[in-house]
């Protein structure tokens, strides 16, 4: 029997998390991952039982790797917004297979940029404080606000488009899953039917969602911003830091994106789907970001540097021609340049040349934002004198290594549990994508060769109407 | 638990006479009422009679069997969030007076029982430019009128009072440091270690106005020493300076004293010396004012010479 392309996209998608499905290379990386993750809280409650004194962190450089990590971690979390609500906005059909991955990465990225400052607090008993004596005025409140609405919001966006593929889940593996695995799919589902009204209410939720979902995440990265940009230190008084870091967490976002891309690609034999010209679209989003980004940096960095005002002046020397000088350097040509050099040549925007790019870009993000924290700290208004020699200078010591390892592994974990446990990328709206192509209203957006020979395409009859198709005909 | 506590809080025994609102003097007086029992008190000393000083300014005899022991309580939260009525408390500090002793450093620490690395009073070796002399800048917490630190605390554990004193309160600080991240002048520290503690100090019952006993995971600073103003006494960097270079006082008296008891006029002592204060284009406002190190009298620091090898020129 023949199987029609939609069954295809189904096998396809459904094959990894299939029960019994769990490989040895698997079981390894998840037990990795645990190990990692576990001697992460272990080194946390290490840190929680000496006090902040466990870390390399002292009375002028007050803020570190953990900071700069949830900077970090909260700009990564900016991709899915970009790849799923603009690219779903402007009808972009080559989403249609990577916006949940992207999105995915958004809703993990964000739970652990959150937890971050909370491992940086030196009281995290008293965080009820935050609610009980919380200063509308204090930019740590606009950010908790800013980033739990983005969280919960980014979660709705990520589950919302699941609805329809947790009900195939839950009917696919009715007799092969377990008693648990069932009861998720049967809760997640909220009893899904298929029915035209279902697609109606979920079509109209997405559309609010994709609307709401841009203004919310740029929001999230300009109050991240304003945690320095409010404050009247040297490098962080800046009045461009809101869009700088907007800016910046777009290019590590979408940069982010490509890697989870070629990630599941590979794992989980899914070229057909996300094809090089996946990679080609969204190599040349990140690049226009990353050119974007250079621009920013232009302006951060030249403009006060033309000036050279007192304060400012010494710490632009510092990372000019002083102690920062080479790590400063090689971010300006390795990380943002050259990536663009990379990106702009259309190899370079091939799956591996792209890959490569990217983990350029967001190993360069994530030091970039160790810059902006660390030489500012070092660089108060009035000298640094007669201090302990740990005071003035800075490098993240085992605890905070192993607690922010901890956390990224974390990330990865949760990726790769959900990838087990949900289709991976959304099944209906890459059938959707097929359907439409098929009756030629749209360019295909994946590659559909299966899909394009095939003669069956009456067969989709056991699919239910989708709404934009039966909008597009009611016209 | 509680009451063990009250009974081992000697030190901070002050007497009330009975028949008015008196304070009792002498440091005879304290030894004899050192146990909070009034009863006892009164068995073995009555008959004594001492001098005490009402709250109108009558000296009045009275006798001991009068007096009775209350135990010393730090004023309340509320209290110490509001500050003192009608005061708005200003420093200056003349630079052309510093020597770079660091007396005031060393009274602070004791007075605050600081570990020997946190310096709430800090005296900097100053060099503006290449071709401008050295001096020597004593820098406490300026108090500022425009706080940046008290603005960015997302739970209001550092507050601004009306007596113009910046605090904390590290009950409630939560330990995110924004406040130290905000502070342009450096003059905040953090508990990063778990805090070694005299029994004495553990057992004082805790206020922002004093800032100890101190508690892990918390920031601190100068607090200009408001449970001494309480006492109508000086803050302990001011009594501690050899060189009388340290003023403190009440903006809203005109008036500020050095440690040698002398009293100036405020818009006097800033019109006459050219007062300033620290980078005030930064439109922090500071409570603290510095003269300017002219006529120095002493020899100016030798920046070769500074300890950690940080120079002190700005440019």
């Amino acid at each position: 029997m023949e199987i029609t392309p939609v069954e295809k996209i189904r096998a396809d998608f459904l094959r990894p998390i299939t029960p019994g499905n769990f490989g040895k290379t698997s079981r390894y990386w998840v037990i990795g991952l645990t190990l990692l993750l576990c001697w992460g809280i272990f080194a946390y409650i290490y840190q929680l039982r000496t006090g902040l004194e466990a870390t390399a962190m002292r009375n002028y450089v007050s803020w570190g790797l953990y900071i700069s990590t949830f900077v970090f971690f909260i700009g990564i979390s900016h991709s899915g917004t970009l790849v799923s609500a603009i690219l779903r906005i402007t009808n972009q059909e080559w989403r249609r297979p990577i916006t949940r991955s992207a999105e995915l990465l958004t809703a993990v990225a964000l739970m652990f940029g959150g937890i971050m400052p909370i491992i940086d607090m030196g009281r995290p008993d008293r965080v009820a404080n935050m609610v009980i004596f919380g200063r509308v005025q204090s930019p740590l409140l606009w950010d908790i606000m800013c980033i739990t609405t983005y969280l919960t919001g980014s979660l709705l966006f990520l589950y919302l488009p699941m609805i329809p593929d947790i009900a195939l889940c839950k009917e696919r593996f009715a007799k092969t899953g377990s008693t648990f695995r069932l009861w998720v799919y049967d809760k997640l589902a909220m009893g899904w039917k298929d029915t035209p009204e279902n697609w109606r209410r979920l079509e109209r939720a997405m559309r609010v969602m994709t609307v709401m979902i841009i203004p919310i995440a740029v929001s999230v990265h300009t109050v991240v911003s304003y945690i320095f940009a409010m404050t009247l230190r040297a490098g962080w008084n800046s009045t461009i830091f809101g869009p700088y870091f907007v800016i910046g967490a777009l290019y590590s976002g979408s940069a982010g994106v490509i890697l989870t891309m070629s990630a599941f690609r590979r794992i989980y034999h899914l070229e057909e789907y996300i094809t090089p010209r996946h990679f080609d679209l969204m190599s040349k989003i990140v690049l226009s970001l990353t050119m974007i980004y250079a621009y920013f940096n232009l302006n951060e960095y030249w403009v006060p540097a033309y000036k050279m005002e007192s304060h400012d002046g010494i710490l632009l020397s510092d990372l000019f021609s002083g102690g920062w000088s080479t790590v400063f350097w090689i971010l300006q040509f390795g990380t943002v340049l050259l990536p663009i050099v990379i990106l702009a040549i259309p190899r370079g925007r091939k799956p591996v040349g792209a890959t490569i790019a990217c983990i350029i870009i967001v190993a360069g993000a994530w030091v970039k934002r160790y810059v902006i924290v660390i030489p500012t700290l070092l660089h108060p208004f009035l000298p640094i004198q007669n201090v302990p020699a740990s005071w003035s200078s800075y490098f993240p010591n085992w605890v905070e290594f192993s607690v922010t390892g901890g956390a990224l592994a974390g990330i990865f974990l949760v990726i790769t549990l959900f990838s087990k446990f949900f289709p991976i990328a959304s099944i209906w709206e890459v059938e959707e994508g097929v359907h439409l192509a098929k009756k030629g209203l749209v360019i295909p957006g994946i590659n559909t060769q299966n899909g394009a020979d095939d003669r069956s395409s009456a067969d989709h009859s056991n699919h239910k109407p989708i709404p934009a198709v039966q909008e597009a005909f009611a016209k | 638990m509680e009451e063990e506590k009250k009974s081992n809080r000697r030190k901070f025994l002050q007497l009330t006479v009975v028949s008015g609102a008196a304070i009792a003097t002498g440091a005879g007086l304290r030894n004899a009422f050192s146990e909070p029992n009034s009863e006892l008190a009164k068995s073995q000393n009555a008959g004594e009679s001492v001098h005490a000083l009402t709250a109108s300014g009558d000296l009045v005899q009275v006798d001991t069997a009068h007096a009775r022991a209350v135990v010393h309580h730090p004023v309340t939260n509320d209290e110490a969030r509001t500050g003192i009525a009608g005061k708005r408390f200003v420093m200056v500090i003349d630079l052309a007076k510093c020597d770079g002793c660091k007396k005031c450093t060393v009274a602070c620490q004791k007075m605050h029982f600081t570990p020997k690395d946190r310096e709430w009073m800090k005296v900097f070796e100053m060099q503006d430019s290449e071709t401008t002399p050295s001096y020597w800048m004593p820098k406490p917490c300026f108090h500022c009128d425009n706080p940046p630190c008290t603005k960015v605390c997302p739970v209001n554990a550092t507050f601004k009072r009306q007596d113009g004193i910046v605090l904390i309160d590290n009950e409630r600080c939560i330990g995110c440091r924004f406040c130290m991240a905000a502070c342009p002048y450096s003059s905040r520290f953090f508990n990063w270690e778990r805090p070694v503690e005299t029994p004495e100090m553990a057992l004082t019952p805790y206020s922002p106005e004093q800032g100890y006993p101190r508690r892990v995971g918390t920031v601190e600073k100068c607090d200009f020493c408001p449970d001494m103003i309480r006492q109508g006494k000086m803050p302990g960097c001011i009594s501690a300076c050899a060189m009388k270079a340290l003023y403190f006082g009440d903006e809203n008296e005109d008036a500020v004293t050095n440690s040698d008891g002398e009293t100036v006029r405020l818009s006097t002592l800033l019109e006459q010396n050219a007062g300033y204060r620290y980078m005030e284009d930064l439109g922090t406002k500071p409570r603290v004012y510095y003269l300017p190190p002219k006529n120095r009298r002493y020899p100016k620091p030798d920046l070769d010479h500074a300890a950690s090898g940080h120079a002190a020129v700005k440019s």
